[in-house]
Order: structure tokens, then sequence, then C-alpha cells
């Protein structure tokens, strides 16, 4: 109770907050949405949003700002949207995060600003998240109608490249721009956006938001160059050399699929959840023939890890027509790191879950996949994380039967930049050492989100990007 | 958009493509590839340089026809254009030092060939090529290697030009010899498989040329995944050469079968609506 404002103070009550129920996000019906694409949470109508808005309590002490990882001014843009002043709203939000419409969909609110709400402490958070998606779309439809391109201070006359054009470099790209300079960016896929392109299916972040805040970063001057592979087509050096760049952000991501290293697992029906949603994401295979593409659709699927990852991988399995789709993780659900929606909407969907399974061998037969044999595990003593590690349980082995497998147990930092730069300081583990503000050991070169810390949020992408784009700046300007 | 600046028709199915592409041209070595994507829905498949000029600003490839993506390149022509070119992408070929080396070029896999052995001619070796295909009407790129400072050996499997013989045959001559220090060999996944056989009794180091299927080639996905020395690698970042007497031929061979139903059903869709084979 102590936060609750009751009148004391410089800080007036602002309004009378609702007493109601959180307000509840419609959704389309499970058995509708598995068997397409299209997103599965409709989104508040500006009623919804409004009342939801009016449950915050505005606190003398929003502990909901410091659990956002970017520090959004949460409590100033839930106010706003108690006035119905929605510009500004959305003005206050961008302050810190470039991509709203992106961010209220995907962030892990649950356990980042929602968590840490004094409402959470006596039944339900506000939900931020879902306020944050409303005013992010009602900026996109702003946008689209070309009446809010953000201001573009006067050109300073320098020069920025950008790396990779996941989260962490569009953000970067965007502040730099806001900030007058000239920002290229060089992408090594055909396409724009990184893991939100190729990685999180349609049917929670759909395509054409993560278009629209691509082409409003087209409107404020970015130069995007796509299938510019860094490393191969141009070197570091070149970009800062013969290219005549002052300066560079590597947010290369880190996509480098990871694989169990057991037996069969180069079978054919075998993939990494990265080839796996690729394909389908980015190649639109679940439009094959008309797209070009193949992928396997398996009657069958297991989809090894616990992971927002291997979620999204088990749904899009469903999507393509699978008849069984089922999850085979090490632990329990409990310490699935999966957000626990997307959990909650997968196993809604009817994808099944193997717990405390671990797999110990792919089989095959004419070299297509037929089953998985695992090991059953049990919970141990907690670790050193305080959390319980799985131990294997002596003779446990059995076979599941299947004939596609998709491998979700994380991947690794991008190598193909940091080959081709030697003199750039790298962790023992591949990924690029920056200080605080993202700068590397190099002058004028700097790094941010998964390339750096390794798979991480979307949030933390675009504030690192972010971030680093301010030393940026400054250190152009200081350069002279 | 990447125009397309040349076109070839090499045998029936057999074509060659330049397109502009200056950035790429300034960085192609003998031994790597391509990633193109003819248009919005196609896919992204990967493809050798055969030639390129940095000066001119353009790429050049050799591809045959075998399936739905390579029939719609078959289409095109100069003026038009492709959606995307990337590269240049994978390790080059080594060519320093080889001393004696034989280069093996099977059917499709003489394009690939041709700029390798060049290279390897360039940088001192004493470079023998073997250009082998099915029949004559196959054989490509002969006047090319012809005017190569290399010793060539044609054959065909039917006698109809050079010699009636498959390639292991004069390699495995050469062999014998002890005339060649190094082998390299370009083509089909099985004749690849055949010459690795071939040298390996002799003991001479051979070089395979891996096409596995793949999607980014850049180590994003793991499609291109091949055993070498039983280790897992990635094709497209780790390679595409490696070692021949350590991969595992038989699981390349698997692996580029996985989409053969869903890869007839895209192209006899495609040729329906297509005009050139009415
Ligand atoms: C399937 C999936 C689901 C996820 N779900 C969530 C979620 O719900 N919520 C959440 O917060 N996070 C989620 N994440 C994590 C989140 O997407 C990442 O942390 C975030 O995208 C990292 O951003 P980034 O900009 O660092 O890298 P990326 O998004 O990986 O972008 C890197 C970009 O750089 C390009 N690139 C790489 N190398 C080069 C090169 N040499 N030259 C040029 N370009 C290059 C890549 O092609 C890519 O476009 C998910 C990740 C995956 C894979
Ligand atoms: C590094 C590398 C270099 C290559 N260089 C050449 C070359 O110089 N000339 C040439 O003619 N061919 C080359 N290939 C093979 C070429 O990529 C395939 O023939 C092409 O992808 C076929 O596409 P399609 O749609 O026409 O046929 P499809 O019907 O899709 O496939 C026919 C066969 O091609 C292979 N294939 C299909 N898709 C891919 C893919 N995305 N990646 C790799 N292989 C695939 C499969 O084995 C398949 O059975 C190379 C392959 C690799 C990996
Ligand atoms: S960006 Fe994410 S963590 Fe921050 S306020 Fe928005 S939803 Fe919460
Ligand atoms: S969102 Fe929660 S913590 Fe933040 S101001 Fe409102 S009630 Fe307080
Ligand atoms: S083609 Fe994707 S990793 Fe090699």
């Amino acid at each position: 109770m102590s936060s609750v404002e009751q009148g004391t103070g410089a800080e007036k009550p602002r309004h009378k907050p609702s007493r109601g129920p959180r307000v509840s996000m419609p959704e389309r019906p499970a058995a509708e949405r598995a068997q397409d694409f299209a997103e599965v949470p409709i989104g508040y109508t500006e009623e919804m949003a409004h009342a939801e808005a009016m449950r915050c309590i505005q606190c003398k002490n929003p502990t909901c700002i410091e659990g956002c990882p970017v520090n959004i001014d949460i409590k100033s843009f839930i106010a706003h949207m108690i006035d119905r002043d929605y510009p500004a709203a959305v003005a206050v939000l961008k302050e810190r995060n470039a991509l709203p419409a992106i961010c209220g969909r995907v962030c892990p609110q649950e356990e980042q600003c929602e968590i840490v709400c004094v409402l959470a402490r006596k039944g339900e958070p506000v939900a931020i998240g879902r306020l944050e998606r409303w005013l992010g779309d009602y900026d996109l439809a702003c946008e689209l109608e070309g009446r809010c391109v953000p201001e573009v201070a006067p050109a300073t006359g320098n020069r920025a490249a950008i790396v990779g054009s996941g989260p962490a470099g569009l953000a970067c790209a965007g502040e730099l721009a806001r900030l007058g300079n000239a920002v290229t960016i060089f992408e090594s896929l055909h396409a724009t956006g990184g893991v939100l392109t190729y990685g999180i299916p349609e049917f929670r972040l759909p395509l054409d938001i993560v278009e629209a805040e691509i082409d409003m970063l087209a409107q404020m001057g970015v130069e995007i160059v796509t299938d510019a592979v860094i490393g191969a087509t141009y070197t570091l050096d070149e970009l800062m050399g013969e290219e005549g760049f002052d300066t560079v952000f590597i947010g290369a991501g880190a996509g480098l699929p990871v694989f169990l290293g057991i037996p069969g697992e180069n079978l054919n029906g075998v993939y990494s959840a990265n080839e796996f949603l690729t394909r389908v994401n980015l190649m639109r295979a679940y439009e094959f023939p008309h797209a070009d593409t193949p992928v396997a659709r398996g009657r069958k699927v297991a989809v090894v890890g616990g992971g927002n990852v291997a979620m999204d991988a088990a749904r899009t399995a469903l999507r393509l027509g699978a008849e069984e789709v089922f999850l085979v993780y090490r632990r329990t659900e409990d310490e699935m790191p999966a957000r626990r929606e997307e959990v909650h909407h997968a196993a809604e969907e009817g994808v099944a879950f193997k717990m405390l399974c671990s797999p110990v061998e792919i089989v095959g037969r004419e070299g297509f996949v037929t089953g998985m044999v695992a090991n059953r595990m049990e919970l141990g003593e907690p670790d050193d994380s305080g959390r319980r590690s799985p131990v294997c349980v002596m003779g446990s082995e059995f076979e599941i039967e299947c004939d596609t497998v998709i491998i979700a147990v994380g991947t690794r930092a991008h190598p193909l930049v940091t080959q081709t730069a030697p003199d750039l300081e790298l962790s023992s583990r591949g990924y690029i050492h920056t200080n605080d503000d993202g700068a590397t050991n190099l002058p004028g070169v700097y790094a941010g989100g998964d390339i750096v810390t390794g798979a991480a949020t979307v949030i933390e992408a675009m504030g690192a990007g972010k971030k680093a784009a301010r030393a940026m700046d400054r250190w152009m300007r200081e350069r002279g | 958009m990447f125009p397309i600046v040349h076109t070839r028709r090499l045998s029936d199915a057999v074509f060659e493509m330049g397109v502009e592409a200056p950035r790429i041209a300034r960085k192609a070595r003998a031994g790597q590839f391509l990633i193109l994507r003819v248009d919005a829905t196609g896919e992204r498949i990967p493809l050798t340089f055969s030639d390129w000029s940095a000066e001119e600003g353009w790429i050049r490839f050799i591809f045959m026809q075998v399936g739905k993506t390579t029939h719609k390149l078959s289409h095109l022509e100069v003026g038009d254009s492709l959606a995307d070119v990337v590269g240049p992408l994978g390790v080059p070929t080594h060519t320093d030092e080889l001393g004696r080396v034989a280069v093996v070029g099977g059917g499709v896999g003489a394009a690939v060939a041709y700029p390798v052995a060049r290279a390897m001619a360039e940088a001192g070796a004493d470079v023998t090529v073997i250009l082998g295909a099915r029949t004559a009407d196959l054989l490509i790129l002969r006047e090319e290697f012809e005017a190569l400072p290399v010793k060539l050996i044609v054959c065909t499997d039917d006698g109809s030009a050079g010699e009636k013989a498959l390639v292991t045959a004069p390699l495995k001559a050469l062999c014998e010899e002890g005339a060649i220090d190094h082998a390299m060999a370009i083509g089909p996944a099985v004749m690849m498989k055949f010459c690795a056989e071939t040298t390996r009794e002799f003991g001479v180091p051979t070089t395979v040329s891996l096409n596995p299927i793949m999607v980014d080639g850049t180590g994003m996905c793991g499609a291109c995944r091949v055993t070498v020395g039983g280790e897992t690698k990635f094709g497209c970042v780790d390679g595409p050469d490696f070692d021949g007497h350590a991969v595992d031929f038989e699981e390349l061979m698997s692996r580029q079968r996985v989409y053969n139903e869903e890869e007839r059903e895209a192209d006899a869709e495609y040729a329906r609506g297509c005009q050139c084979h009415q």
C-alpha cells in the first residue's frame, strides 16, 4: 500500500484508478488459429486500452520503470493514455523504445516491467505490454498515413554503417538518423529485420509490422543495402577505410545454430530451429509450391528445447499440418525459459510436452528420421545457479516415433564479421567485447545486441543499439 | 536488382549467365560461390563463380537445369534482372604450392574446375585437367580449358569425345605414374566419391568441392552440414572444399535427396505454365 498515492505530497492523483480486473486480451480460438499463420492475440480496442490504463494507480515510486531494461517512463505514458492524449503517450514511449509495436508483442513483460508493478503484489499487474502494443499500433497507423515521421536533426555530415538489420541495428540506425547522421544498414540476407523476420513467426509478430518500422527508417533517410555480407562482400576495414564511414555498429546477432552432437543428427528430417523457421518465415515455405522453397511437413514432430524458439518451432510445425507435435525438454515445465504466455498458447493449440527427457540418438531408415531415443531424467540437487539440474535415470532409454526433429537448444555468436577483423577483441565464446556504451577496442567500432550478450531479448538488443548510437554520435562530433 | 548482362547456352541443359555485381566481382576468388534468388518468391540457390571481372564489374556462373529455380533461370535474358545475388561465399580453393595437380571436372563441375585450374596455373602449379561428361554434347568449356596453360585430358562415358572412359581412369593412370602430388575433384557427389576412392590407395591428397543443400550460405541454418572425418561441418562457411578422403559421401548424397519429391512437384507445376516444352 505504501506507494499508493493518497493525495499527499506534491503530486496529486490524476484520476480515480479503476478497480476492475485486468482487461483480458481477445485471442482467436485455438482450433482456428492453429490452422494458419495469422496473429493469435487480436489486440485491445481503444476502450479496452483506456480501461486498462485506468487501472494504473500512478505510483509515486513507479517500480515498473526499473523492471524495463530500457527504463521506459511507464507511469508517464500511461498517464497520457488516461488523458487520451495518445500522441503524447507515444512520444514518451519512443524516447526509450524505437519499436513499441514490436516490443509490446514480444517482450517478456511478465518477468520485466509487469512483475514489479505495484499491483502485481496484490493481484494482477497493469498490462503494460498490451498498452504498449496498442500505442505502437496506433503510432504505426499514424505513420502509415505519413503524419508522424520523427524529426531529424540538421545533418552532421557524418556517416555511420550498421552491420545487421535486427532490432539492435534498427534501433541504432534510427537513433543515429534522428541525430542527423547519414546511416547505411548492411544486411546479409535478402530481407531486413533479423530474428524479427526470419525467426519469430507471423502468428506472434506479423511481418507487416516489422516492415512498417523499417519503412519508417527509410523515410528518415536511412539507406538499406541487403545482400551484403560483412566479412565477405565488405570487411570491417573497408567500411572504415575506402567506403568512408566514420563509425560502424555491429549488430550481427547470435545466429549460429547449436546441435546436440548425438548420433543421427544429420538424417533427413532433422532441422535446426533456425533452418526450420527460416524456411517457413523468411522463405515462406508454407506457401510451397507457390513459393519455391520446400520444408518437410512432418506428421509427428519432436522439438528439442524449452525456450521461446522451441515454442515457435512447435507451433509452426503444427500450423504446417503435423498430426502430433511434442516438445522434448530435459527439465520440467517450471524450468522452461519460454514465456508463460507462449507455453500456454502452445499447450492450448495442442503441443504435447514430454518433460524430463533427454535425447541420446536420432534413428532413421534410408536416410530419413523415424524416431528418437531418449533417456528419462529426474531433477537432482540445485546447482550453483539454484536450478535443480536434471540427472539421467539409469536404464530408462525409450524410443519416440517421429519423422521430423527440430533442435532448439540455443545459438552461438555469428563468426563471419569477426573472422575478418582479427584485431577485434572477443570474449572466450566469440562474442564481441564492449564497454557500457557499446564501444569495442577498435576506435569508432561499436557493437550491441546478441553478438555482445549472447541470445537475449529484442528490447535489450534495441536498448544496446540505441545506447551505442548516442556514443557513436558523440564520438563522431568530438572527432570533428 | 542485379541486371543480367550475358547469357549463353553451353549444352542442352547447361547455361552460362553473367550479371552486373561490381561489389562481388571485386572480391570473388576461385572456388567461392554466390547465392541467388530469381524473384520475390524464389528459393536461395548456391552456384559457383565460373568467371568474373573486377574491372568491368560482372560475375559469371554456369548452371545445369535440374529443377524449378534453374529452369526459371534458363528463361532469363540479357536485360532481365535477378532479385538477389550475394557473395562471395565460402573459403576460396587453396591454390598455392600444390606442385603437380590433377583437376577433375565432371559434367557441370567443369564450370567450377575452370577458374580453379586457372588460379592454380597462375599460382605456378603444374596442372592436368581431366574433363569428363556422359557424352560429347554435355561436354562444356573445352575451348576455354584449351586456352589455359594446362594439360587437358577429355573423356566421355560413350567415347563420343576424347577417350571412352570415366574420369577415374585417367586419374588412376596419373596416380600410377606418380605424376601428381595432389588431386581436386569437382562434379556430382558420386563422381567425387569415386575420385577420392581412386586416389586414396596412392595416398594422393584429394580436395573435393561439396554441394550440399543450402539456405542462407552464411552459417546460420545448418542445412549444409556434412560429416568430414567424423565431425559435422557447415559446407557454406567451413567449405565448400574438404578433404575428399574424410568426407562421408553416402550422407551427402542422402541429404541432397531430401526434397526430391517436393522439387519434382514444384518444377512440374512451373513447367505446366511455361512455354518452353510446348
Ligand atoms: C525464434 C526466436 C524467438 C524469439 N522470441 C523472442 C521473444 O518472444 N521476445 C524477445 O524479447 N526475444 C525473442 N527472441 C530473441 C530476440 O529475437 C533476439 O535477442 C534479438 O533479435 C537480437 O537482436 P540482434 O539485433 O542482436 O540480432 P538479430 O535479430 O539476430 O539480427 C542480426 C542481423 O544481422 C545479420 N547479419 C549477421 N551477420 C551479418 C554479416 N556478416 N553481415 C551483414 N549482416 C549480418 C543477420 O542476417 C540478421 O539480420 C527470439 C529469438 C528467436 C530466434
Ligand atoms: C557450393 C555449391 C556450389 C554449386 N555450384 C553449382 C554450379 O556452379 N552449377 C550448378 O549447376 N549447380 C551448382 N550447385 C548445385 C545447385 O545449387 C543446384 O543444382 C540448384 O540449387 C538446383 O535448384 P533447382 O531449384 O533448379 O532444382 P531443385 O529441383 O530444387 O533441386 C535439384 C537438386 O539440386 C539440389 N539442390 C536443391 N536446392 C538446393 C539448394 N538450395 N542448395 C544446394 N543444392 C540444392 C538438390 O540436390 C536437388 O536434388 C552448387 C551447389 C552448392 C552447394
Ligand atoms: S519495453 Fe518491454 S519491458 Fe519495457 S515497458 Fe515495454 S513491455 Fe515492458
Ligand atoms: S504500472 Fe504499476 S507500478 Fe507502474 S505506475 Fe502503474 S501501477 Fe504503479
Ligand atoms: S547454408 Fe545455412 S548454414 Fe550453411
